[in-house]
């Protein structure tokens, strides 16, 4: 049944369904995706206009070369303790990531996810930052925290929901609270935050502050409304704000098609805003760095917020709860052009004559020795599921500030469930 | 002491706070320079300037996202929806961020915040000017929700709703604006100006959240109302002759239910009137609590007095509105059920 008219001669409308380019079994081949030279488009001034700069929008920003070397204009030139201090936190979030992996299948906790092959992205992009500034993460961005040097132990014990987990057992694992850190409360609902960053960072300019707030979002998210109040809001009241947008090709099996990859940049959903717009890859971290450096400064001079697009790969799972096999070529990874963000900088560290493979070996032994040691002092506290959990009454605790009667009629109930559960 | 109508004690309550409070800030459409749709936030701007009373974007979503944003940053924010039929493109900040930041941060955030709502009908506003939501919020946890029906307790428990901890949803009767309306569109409007409840303290005082109000006293029924129907309730009392205790709920959450049992308790007949849908509204809950706590003391079947389950219609306004005729059949029904 169409309400087509009898007898019109217009063409047949069609509807298009985007489909990535590659399925399960097939052979990967990215000739397709063009990669620029590092300097192809030179680094502007801090203080351009951004209807000047709006090609970086459609490019991509790149330092590392294939020779390892960085070049180019928006060569941060970082010194080697920094750039083996940014190698370090990376290996240690990768280290954390396999061992956190293995904990959910060994049935310790519920759920995680891992950061594999986007270490490069919130790690230099909090080094860039300064460490009073305030960011509002989304799930996979828990390199804010390493950088920040929040402890291991904390971190797992949120993951294991266990007796001294900070938030208490009541967030899905690796959905951290760390304000002390700089780190907002991560949501799970997508994009959420990106008004609220802009919203603090409105606060921050209306005291006369000197901090800035920056925000990450994954290209599948950027579809949601609040993606695009936030760019609204930031725009409209100049806040000093970083908008990120992780690109790394997936959201969960779909890919990034559709979310309007097919015509255009994510970088270039800034340039109708009026926001200059930087798209760099992901997976080199001095230019993760110098963009993000860039778009920092230009905050904190009063002069508005930047919406950097982070093109990277997701190299595994969405989380623990997904399988991309069943959606996507294996060969993807091996094959992806930008390659490995820690294989790249410990290549550039090499080249510069600041490393070697032996202390690479070295350090790899090291952070995974850092990781157990902090899983098993977690683990005294306890696991999901198996004793050692917060006390039923916290669930009731924090709903308000002070606990009206309703709720505390219902821990009651919820106690003498428990001595009838578990009586003593 | 001054005589105010309920925008003007509102507004003195924002200016009181405002001046007390460098952290507290007003956002909203309109709300600026030309203080508001209702004139509720008039003179704020010019008094306080921009940065603390400004306007906004056409988008909910939005403005309640950066309310809570600027609320983990330290600061106090009171953001207006213009109506609350327009509240639900923000209903996800609400419900899933400023409801929950405290709990899911195990105190590590705290979102103090008030979003002021204009809602009700009575005014002509079709389906779109004339919404009761206050059941979406009243089911959430972690948010509180108040719903004043005079200029008195308007300007006292928005102080206490500016200066709480928690996020609170604060509903503003726009019937009752300027004046109390006691259910008959066709009579003359009424102002606060002889209503001893539009006396108003010019200073700082606070009406605490969760504390009902008895309106009148009277051992034949309770009948629980917020909002313009509590006005609506009192007339319909009068006319019929009938000694209640009149309740006035103010806060819905935290409910005062103290009060209210009390109250049954010694009635034994209770009436619950709401404007809002009725199914799954706010009255279901009273009176699913009445039925809990005070079922050996009730000699008749709750009545509930609602408005209907249909969108809120234009030119049918006055019959889908809970008027004199369906409260009075209600209450007579309650009256002279056999116990």
């Amino acid at each position: 049944m169409t309400g087509k008219q009898p007898g019109s001669n217009r063409p047949k409308l069609s509807l298009h369904v985007p489909e990535p380019p590659f399925r399960p079994g097939d052979e990967v081949d990215y000739s397709w995706l063009e990669v620029p030279e590092p300097d192809a488009i030179p680094r502007p001034d801090e203080n351009a206009d951004p209807a000047s700069i709006r090609d970086l929008a459609y490019g991509l920003i790149r330092v590392l070369d294939f020779e390892d070397r960085a070049v180019g204009s928006w060569n941060p030139n970082l010194d080697p303790d920094t750039l083996l201090a940014m190698l370090r936190k990376m290996a240690l979030l990768r280290a954390f990531d396999e061992r956190m992996h293995r904990q959910q299948r060994q049935g310790k906790t519920s759920f995680y996810v891992k950061s594999t092959g986007e270490e490069a992205i919130a790690i230099a992009q909090t080094f860039a930052l300064d460490r009073a500034d305030m960011c509002f993460p989304s799930y996979r961005q828990p390199g804010i925290l390493f950088a920040r040097d929040y402890p291991m132990v904390e971190m797992i014990n949120q993951i294991f929901s266990n007796a001294a987990d900070p938030l208490k057992g009541r967030q899905l694992p690796i959905m951290y609270s760390a304000k002390d850190y700089g780190f907002f409360s991560i949501s799970g609902n997508l994009a959420t935050q990106y008004p609220q960053a802009v919203g603090w960072a409105m606060a921050s300019a209306s005291k006369g502050d000197d901090r800035i707030a920056a925000v990450w979002c994954g290209e599948g998210s950027t579809s949601e409304g609040d993606f695009h109040n936030g760019l609204t809001f930031g725009a409209v009241y100049n806040a000093p704000c970083v908008f990120n947008v992780v690109n790394n090709q997936y959201a969960i099996s779909s890919y990034s098609g559709f979310a309007g990859s097919e015509r255009t940049t994510f970088a270039a959903r800034g340039i109708g805003y009026g926001i200059p717009a930087l798209r760099v890859d992901g997976n080199d971290a001095p230019a993760v760095f110098s963009a993000t450096r860039w778009a920092a400064d230009r905050a904190r001079a009063n002069l508005g917020p930047t919406l950097i697009e982070l093109f990277t790969y997701r190299a595994d799972a969405h989380s623990t709860s997904d399988d991309p096999a069943a959606y996507r070529s294996a060969q993807e990874r091996s094959e992806w052009p930008l390659g490995d963000p820690i294989t790249r900088l410990k290549r550039h560290c090499i080249a510069l004559g600041v490393w070697d493979m032996e202390r690479q070996a070295a350090m790899d032994l090291e952070v995974a020795e850092e990781v157990l040691a902090a899983q098993k002092e977690a683990e005294k506290n306890g696991i999901l599921g198996h004793g050692l959990h917060q006390p039923d009454v916290t669930m009731f605790q924090d709903v308000y500030e002070h606990m009206p009667w309703h709720l505390r009629e219902q821990s009651e109930q919820a106690a003498r469930e428990r001595a009838h559960k578990w009586p003593e | 002491m001054a005589r105010m109508s309920m925008i003007q004690a509102i507004n003195s309550a924002l200016d009181v706070m405002m001046d007390r409070d460098p952290d507290v800030v007003i956002l909203g459409e309109d709300v600026g320079y030309f203080g508001g749709v209702f004139r509720v936030t008039a003179g704020l701007q010019a008094k306080y300037g921009k940065e603390r009373c400004f306007d906004t974007p056409i988008t909910e979503c939005g403005i309640i996202g950066a309310a809570i944003g600027m609320a983990a940053y330290g600061l106090r924010p009171v953001p207006e929806i213009q109506f609350a039929d327009y509240v639900y493109p923000g209903l996800d900040q609400i419900v899933s961020e400023a409801a929950r930041l405290r709990h899911r941060s195990a105190g590590d955030f705290q979102c103090p915040l008030v979003i002021r709502i204009p809602f009700g009908g009575g005014i002509f506003g079709g389906q779109t000017h004339s919404q009761s939501p206050e059941a979406l919020f009243t089911h959430v946890a972690g948010i509180k929700t108040v719903v004043p029906s005079n200029p008195r307790d308007a300007k006292g428990l928005l102080i206490s709703a500016i200066e709480d901890n928690d996020p609170v949803i604060f509903f503003e009767p726009k019937r009752c604006y300027n004046g109390p309306f006691d259910g008959y569109y066709d009579r003359p409007a009424k102002t606060w100006a002889d209503h001893p409840d539009g006396d108003v303290d010019e200073g700082h005082f606070q009406i605490p959240l969760g504390k009902a109000r008895l309106v009148t006293e009277g051992s034949e029924m309770t009948v629980l109302a917020y909002g313009t129907m509590v006005h609506v309730a009192q007339q319909v009392l009068t006319e019929h002759g009938i000694e209640a205790d009149l309740i006035d709920l103010r806060t819905l959450v935290p409910l005062d239910i103290e009060t209210i049992e009390k109250s049954v308790k010694k009635t034994g007949r209770c009436a619950i009137v709401h404007e809002a849908t009725r199914t799954s509204g706010f009255g279901a809950e009273l009176a699913a609590l009445v039925q809990e706590r005070c079922f050996y003391h009730l000699e008749a079947p709750i009545e509930r007095v609602t408005g209907f389950d249909t969108p809120y219609p234009h030119s049918l306004e006055w019959s889908y509105f809970p008027g004199p005729i369906r409260i009075g059949e209600a209450l007579e029904r309650l009256a002279g059920a056999e116990a």
